[in-house]
């Protein structure tokens, strides 16, 4: 949606009530990788409390989880999984590939490793680094908030064709 | 350098019974960087193992490698060697076992004689495609069961056949 | 009708696997009758990796390995690329290299109790575990410059000196930890719940731990007294002090128990290697290119997991002809099976963290 057109002043303060609590009340799907995985733990720890922002609940069931946190190198082999994970997420969600090896394959351009698990996702937000600190991590879920803040969940409800409100 | 602590007198005690026990069948001996290592005959691998291990007290096996020569071997040489990692546990008494097999060639599996190799050669299976007769299970352990080649061998290259996804 | 057997999947995601590993279970209602683990859901190739870096350029990728314990990975790595080579590691480095390594089993073992009691259900655990956790890794990273994988032990020696801020970082370090170790043991070690979930579950003996190739705490919880550092010490081990911890029963509350108890001999082994540091270089001088001639070379270390080493080839270049890895985690995986038979389906969550995994060594 264009700055341009024409967008009941109503529904634009829909948007922003529900993007408000979706951005606050992001639930991860719990499944770490690799390294990175650690590094995603220790951001759920008491020290860098993941919790402050709404995010400390950990499903382990897709269905449950709203944030793929690919946490981690994706082989070939775990590629299928990563997707059938993805796809069994409901609407609306969101994926942050964490760390390099999510990003491009990382330190392992192998004939094992996927170069990226944009190849098989779609992602909202890269968090570089090998692994990124927590530090680095909340950076990356900050910027996924204001994108969702931007985002026109309404939409949707006017126009059920177009997929996905980003 | 971390030194081997083990005596040169036990080595030697080792290095003499094995000559004693198989004698041309021990194509090679070298101690270098105070590793004690030997070649043994493919067909005598199993007795060789036995022995170690029942009469020289070698009763642990601390790893199982396979190697792929193809850039070193010469010409009409033997592709891969297999490498047995023993030791006389607790201690420092360590040695390597080694055979040399031809493309195709397969060797006797050394889990009836160490349990604990069972993974291990199902790794080297997966790897460099070698077989070992008489593995309870042998199949590939990492890679997929459709996947097509075998990793570490030297002509294999290290992004893989296709184009990746 | 009467069903008897049910065959169950557990992963590669699931949150108690410590990674994605796949079990394959059998079960007979709820007792398991059969587990086959699958595996290389994160295999990577780094043994091939390894044959197309150079010896130097290869350590960081040990890092990668078991990444709860990276520091110990390196050191295997250069132990074995040093003793190839015929490289002199003075002995300041020595001692350094002793501290980081124990700090990162410290590390680990946190870690471990903190995974270990969450599977089980003690959550809170996990908490203190990781703030525990987190006074090391400040350690790391004012040292090294990096929390998790610390790539802090280089050919040759380690990559920095030890300044006096990380020196009093250490000795904070040594009085802050058993602190927290205590705090955590009041918790679990005779909490009556905790007991009957690990007390006589999950057993293996002694003489099948041996012929399974078991090492690691997971050995010595079954009274087998081995520990590399002292049955063939490498790195200056053989001038410090310290108990080996031993179970009896083989089961998971032993392996609990040993585990904490080693944190507290890795303390020890601290204190005496910073009270005791001997002056002098902290790196070999190494070339530019390391080359090194066509040798074999094999290398163990007792890192937080069990028995950690390596096999190179060299062959006259920059780069090795051949690494392999001996990876503890992916031995001791294979008694898994012989510790789940027979016990309940939700044991086996306790009995595989009691077995102390990480699927990035694992799975190479």
């Amino acid at each position: 949606m264009s700055s341009g057109e024409k967008y009941p002043f109503v529904l634009t303060r829909l948007d922003t009530a529900i993007t408000w609590a979706q951005k606050n009340s992001l639930w991860p799907l719990g499944s770490g990788l690799a390294c990175c995985a650690i590094e995603m733990i220790a951001t759920a720890a008491a020290r860098f409390d993941i919790a402050r922002f709404g995010m400390e609940l950990f499903r382990a069931s897709p269905r449950q989880a709203d944030l793929f946190i690919v946490a981690g190198t994706v082989t070939h082999k775990m590629a299928p999984i990563v997707r059938r994970l993805y796809e069994q997420m409901a609407d609306p969600k969101w994926v942050v590939a964490m760390g390099n090896c999510a990003i491009d394959g990382g330190p392992f351009p192998t004939y094992a490793v996927l170069q990226g698990v944009d190849k098989i996702i779609p992602v909202d937000v890269h968090v570089a680094g090998c692994p990124p600190t927590p530090q680095g991590l909340l950076h990356g879920l900050l910027t996924l908030q204001e994108q969702i803040a931007r985002s026109h969940p309404t939409q949707e409800i006017l126009k059920p064709d177009a997929r996905g409100s980003r | 350098m971390p030194e081997d602590l083990a005596s040169r007198r036990e080595l030697k005690a080792v290095q003499e019974a094995m000559a004693a026990r198989f004698g041309p069948a021990v194509i090679e001996t070298a101690f270098k960087l105070g590793e004690l290592t030997f070649k043994i005959a493919k067909d005598e691998l199993r007795p060789a193992l036995e022995f170690l291990k029942s009469r020289l007290g070698l009763d642990t096996l601390d790893d199982i490698i396979g190697l792929d020569n193809s850039r070193s071997v010469p010409a009409g040489g033997k592709r891969f060697s297999v490498l047995y990692q023993l030791r006389r546990a607790p201690g420092p008494l360590r040695l390597r076992l080694a055979v040399d097999l031809a493309e195709d060639e397969t060797v006797a599996s050394a889990v009836p004689v160490f349990t604990s190799a069972d993974w291990g050669e199902r790794e080297i299976y997966d790897m460099l495609g070698i077989r070992f007769d008489g593995h309870p299970g042998l199949r590939r352990i990492y890679l997929s069961e459709d996947f097509a080649g075998h990793p570490l061998r030297k002509d294999f290259p290290l992004a893989g056949d296709d184009d990746g996804v | 009708m009467a069903f008897k057997e049910i065959e169950l999947n557990m992963g590669p995601q699931h949150p108690s696997t410590h990674g994605v590993l796949r079990l394959k279970l059998a079960v007979d209602n709820e007792v398991v009758l059969r587990i086959e683990p699958v595996l290389g859901y994160l295999h990577r190739g780094m043994e091939k990796l390894w044959e197309n870096l150079s010896y130097v350029q290869g350590v960081p990728l040990t890092d990668r390995l078991d990444y709860l314990a990276s520091l110990s990975n390196n050191l295997a790595f250069v132990l074995t690329v040093e003793k190839l080579a015929g490289l002199e590691v003075p002995k300041r480095a020595h001692y350094i290299r002793v501290i980081l390594a124990e700090l990162q089993r410290l590390a680990s073992h946190l870690a471990w109790v903190g995974f270990m009691a969450n599977d089980i259900g003690a959550v809170s655990v996990l908490l203190y575990g990781f703030e525990a956790r987190e006074t090391i890794m400040d350690i790391f990273e004012e040292y090294a410059g990096g929390r998790l994988t610390v790539h802090g032990i280089r050919v040759g020696g380690v990559v920095e000196d030890l300044d006096d801020k990380v020196i009093g970082m250490i000795r904070g370090a040594l009085v802050e930890i058993p602190k927290r170790v205590r705090d955590i043991q009041l918790l679990l070690s005779e909490n009556r719940i905790w007991k009957q979930r690990t007390a006589g579950i999950g057993v293996i003996s002694a003489a099948q731990a041996l012929e399974y190739g078991l090492t690691g705490p997971a050995l010595r919880a079954t009274g087998v007294r081995r520990d590399l550092r002292r049955d063939i010490p490498y790195s200056s081990y053989e001038d410090f002090d310290f108990d080996i911890p031993l179970g009896t029963r083989g089961d998971i509350y032993d392996r609990y128990q040993v585990r904490i108890e080693e944190i507290f001999q890795s303390l020890r082994i601290i204190d005496q290697a910073v009270d005791n540091l001997p002056p002098g270089e902290i790196r070999a001088r190494v070339p530019r290119v390391l080359k090194i001639p066509p040798a074999e070379a094999f290398q163990t270390i007792e890192a937080p997991k069990g028995e950690l080493g390596f096999f190179m080839k060299s062959n006259g270049t920059d780069k090795p002809e051949r690494v392999k890895m001996k990876a503890p985690s992916f031995i001791n995986l294979q008694s898994l099976e012989l510790m789940c038979k027979g016990n309940l389906f939700s044991d086996v969550v306790g009995i595989l963290g009691s077995l102390d995994i990480v699927l990035g060594e694992v799975d190479k």
